[in-house]
């Protein structure tokens, strides 16, 4: 068991059943389950991807997973969450990324599995760098729309939804 | 002695992925960035001169002016890209 049991940082694949079951077990007073799973393209910005290589901070990685986890279970009334993060390479249509979440209400679990993505994408320390199909290899650049993204929650706690 | 890990392009830019420095002559992140700027015009353009550079120092989120004693580990990287 890892230090923070709800987040994983692995190399294997995950399955979304399996990640499912074990969130809601134990729980009967869940009626909402929101899941998220991130997969790799094949294109991007216009160039065809063979290769997906992720990178990561070990041990700040896991670190700043929990901290955005908790900020979710601050934030919104919970019943549970977990974050799957997978690292090393992985090939287009290979899932990325679970997060997934569960609340009385679906409301909650919608808005959190949002809010733990956008937080996810802009503050985890991971890198991801792209192999063409002729060999040669980018870093792909950080998106604005993502921290544009991330700061439409940074307005005080209310009941608005973001834009 | 303090740790300097490099992640993501900065670790194929700059060759390497860690380092340790002596402790005494940095009070700051800032005089650490000074110092390795000095190695040569890919060191500065990589870390001192970029706006982009991302600072941790123990695992949590820093910047030039964070203080540093014996033993931190400070991490320097690009803005990151997960997901």
């Amino acid at each position: 068991m890892s230090e923070f049991p709800f987040v994983k940082v692995q190399k294997e694949d995950f399955d979304l059943t399996t990640e499912i079951n074990a969130l809601r077990k134990g729980h009967k007073d869940i009626g909402a389950v929101v899941s998220f799973v991130g997969t790799v393209r094949d294109i991007n910005e216009g160039d065809d991807i063979s290769v997906l290589k992720l990178e990561h901070y070990p041990g700040m990685t896991e670190k700043a997973l929990e901290t955005i986890r908790l900020q979710a279970h601050e934030r919104w009334s919970l019943q549970s969450s977990m974050i799957i993060h997978r690292i090393g390479e992985m090939m287009p249509c290979d899932q990325i990324v679970l997060v997934a979440v569960s609340s009385r209400h679906r409301e909650a679990a919608f808005e959190a599995a949002h809010f733990i993505m956008d937080y996810l994408k802009t503050n985890a320390p991971f890198w991801k760098k792209e192999t063409f199909p002729n060999g040669e290899t980018r870093w792909v650049d950080a998106r604005i729309s993502d921290k544009e993204a991330e700061a439409r929650w940074h307005q005080p706690l209310n009941k608005e939804k973001p834009a | 002695m303090l740790e300097i890990l490099y992640f993501a392009n900065f670790r194929e830019v700059l060759g390497q992925s860690q380092e340790t420095l002596p402790s005494d002559n940095f009070k700051t992140v800032g005089c650490v960035l000074n110092a390795l700027a000095e190695r040569g015009e890919q060191w500065k353009m990589a870390l001192a001169e970029n706006n982009n550079l991302q600072i941790a120092v123990n695992h949590d989120v820093a910047d030039r002016a964070t203080a540093l004693k014996a033993g931190d580990e400070i991490a320097f990287f690009p803005p990151v890209t997960g997901g």
